[in-house]
């Protein structure tokens, strides 16, 4: 099991402009939305760090900006890194798919594709999971639904 | 002219033969529909089609305090909720640097197992009847009522026990509670050997289970299969191992790994861990501490501006619970990595070129539950 030290110096050098902000619970990495798949592949692959199991993947709707979050572990050394990309563009936000790497991906991807409206490139199947067509995008924070929620 | 006719009498012989499985059908254990292509017996593909169910449990967080998100929470997975509650609470209690006392640490693991232990009996008696040996119903109902049972005598709730509160629990525990649970520990070990002789050594039952619905161990990994069904794959991922909370760090116990892969393998995991679930009971039933019930808590909890994530190993596999506050009463957003949504999607990888029949042995060794699922 690597330090937070250690990884966050192996990481740094897989891709530019990655930022590591301080004081987090656990290692977290910000990075451009391009990087985002090539910084996921190069964790996957590094023999040394080797993140070859995604925990979960999610999105948090912060008004002015999206972010996509994912939850990596290795299973062989067991340590943690949290993957984030924003999003800034809110009409019609996208990024790239990870299902290519991780298979669980793919359903993660269309949760979010459901319930947040980012689209994923290269998806295989970007469909709505729980959702018909026509409904609007609930975790977001401007969701108005004038007849089951109602605003205290 | 023959040779016309029989050419006539196969219509569609290339075309795909779809079938809808559920969503009322008796082996799926809820809502779900598992929409089938066949060729002849054989599975081709299968597409999950879920959200029967979908409550939007992750939208009402944002709108509810965490005291009540913990009565949502039991909801998702109803046969682990006292995992689930204990998932919510130990994030809240991580963020506020709260420290439990340790008979509360003691209780919620004893909760856990007997949570579990439940939750084990429930499947062992479903999978036996989805495989056509009824009287592993009756056994498996039978047993699971003690522990209902002592349940019922400490929170007043049988299945849907919202027992845990941030800090602690909601109340002191029955004062019969460590006689009712020795005396259902002596029951049970008696009663184990009977599950099987009953099922397990069932020349049918493993010709139905042994070799069916193969999963590798990266198969697992990329999907993300945990709980018993990645254990039967070799994939390591028990959360009481890999990050002990509450009182596993003292506690002796082995995870449970098969190599298998099959449905026999992810059986006999679950039956292996009812073993150890009674061995862990046994080692803390006496050593339970004197002490407070709970932490000195707040009444409004206000988590600080942060992002928080906290694992638990659930009956299905892991619970992992996201937390983003900005401060107040109640989260900003609020993520459920669910076990069961996770170890739906590779039914698919691995129920492709069995029979139809075998979907039914597949499904059931993967354990679903759907609220689960659709949360």
């Amino acid at each position: 099991m690597l330090s937070r030290e250690e990884l966050t110096n192996i990481i740094s050098g897989l891709v530019p402009g990655a930022e590591f902000p301080e004081g987090k619970q656990l290692l977290e990495v910000i990075v451009p939305a391009e990087s985002y798949f090539s910084l996921a592949e190069k964790l996957k692959s590094d023999p040394k760090i080797a993140f070859n199991y995604l925990i979960t993947q999610t999105a948090v709707d912060f008004q002015t900006y999206m972010t996509v979050v994912c939850h990596l572990e290795s299973t062989e050394f067991r340590h943690m890194v949290v993957l984030k990309a924003n999003l800034t563009d809110r009409e019609n936000p996208a990024i790239d798919s990870l299902t290519a790497l991780y298979p669980a991906a793919e359903y993660f991807e269309r949760e979010i594709f459901d319930l947040f409206g980012i689209r994923f490139n290269n998806h295989p199947n970007l469909k709505r999971l729980f959702l018909e067509d026509d409904y609007g995008y609930p975790l977001r924070k401007d969701f108005r639904d004038e007849i089951n929620i109602i605003e205290r | 002219m023959s040779e016309e006719i029989i050419k006539d009498v196969i219509v569609g012989e290339n075309e795909d033969y779809i079938i809808n499985m559920g969503p009322q059908h008796p082996s799926t254990h809820g809502v779900l529909r598992l929409e089938v292509c066949l060729k002849g017996e054989t599975v081709k593909y299968l597409i999950p089609h879920i959200g029967y169910i979908h409550r939007g449990i992750e939208k009402m967080c944002e709108a509810n305090t965490y005291q009540q998100i913990i009565h949502l929470t039991d909801r998702m997975d109803y046969l682990s909720a006292h995992m689930n509650n204990e998932a919510v609470c130990m994030v809240v209690e991580d963020a506020m640097q709260v420290e439990v006392p340790e008979r509360v640490k003691y209780i919620r693991t004893i909760l856990n197992e007997l949570n579990r232990l439940a939750s084990h009996q429930l499947w062992w008696c479903a999978f036996g009847m989805d495989l056509g040996a009824l009287t592993t119903f009756f056994y498996g109902l039978r047993d699971r009522e003690m522990i209902l049972d002592i349940f019922e005598e400490s929170f007043g709730s049988r299945l849907l026990h919202s027992f845990n509160t941030p800090g602690g629990l909601m109340h002191d525990v029955h004062p019969n509670f460590q006689n009712r649970i020795k005396e259902f520990i002596s029951y049970f070990r008696k009663k184990l050997p009977e599950y099987d002789q009953l099922l397990t050594g069932n020349v049918i039952f493993q010709e139905r289970a042994k070799g069916v619905g193969f999963m590798s161990k990266e198969t697992a990994i990329g999907y993300g299969v945990t709980g018993p069904s990645g254990r039967g794959s070799g994939f390591s991922c028990d959360i009481r191992k890999i990050a002990p909370y509450g009182a596993y760090d003292k506690v002796q116990f082995n995870e449970i790994l098969e190599t298998g892969g099959d449905v026999f393998a992810r059986y006999q995991v679950r039956m292996a861990e009812m073993r150890e679930s009674l061995s862990i009971l046994e080692q803390l039933v006496d050593n339970i501490p004197e002490g407070d019930f709970t932490a000195k808590m707040k009444p409004i909890i206000k988590l600080p501006a942060g992002e928080y994530f906290r694992r638990v190993e659930t009956a299905r596999g892991e619970l992992a619970v996201y937390v983003v506050s900005d401060g107040n009463k109640s989260p900003y957003r609020m993520k459920f990595r669910t076990p069961n949504f996770s170890n739906l999607f590779v039914m698919n990888e691995i129920a492709a070129g069995c029979k139809i029949a075998d979907l039914i042995a597949i499904s059931g060794s993967l354990d679903l539950v759907i609220p689960d699922i659709d949360r």
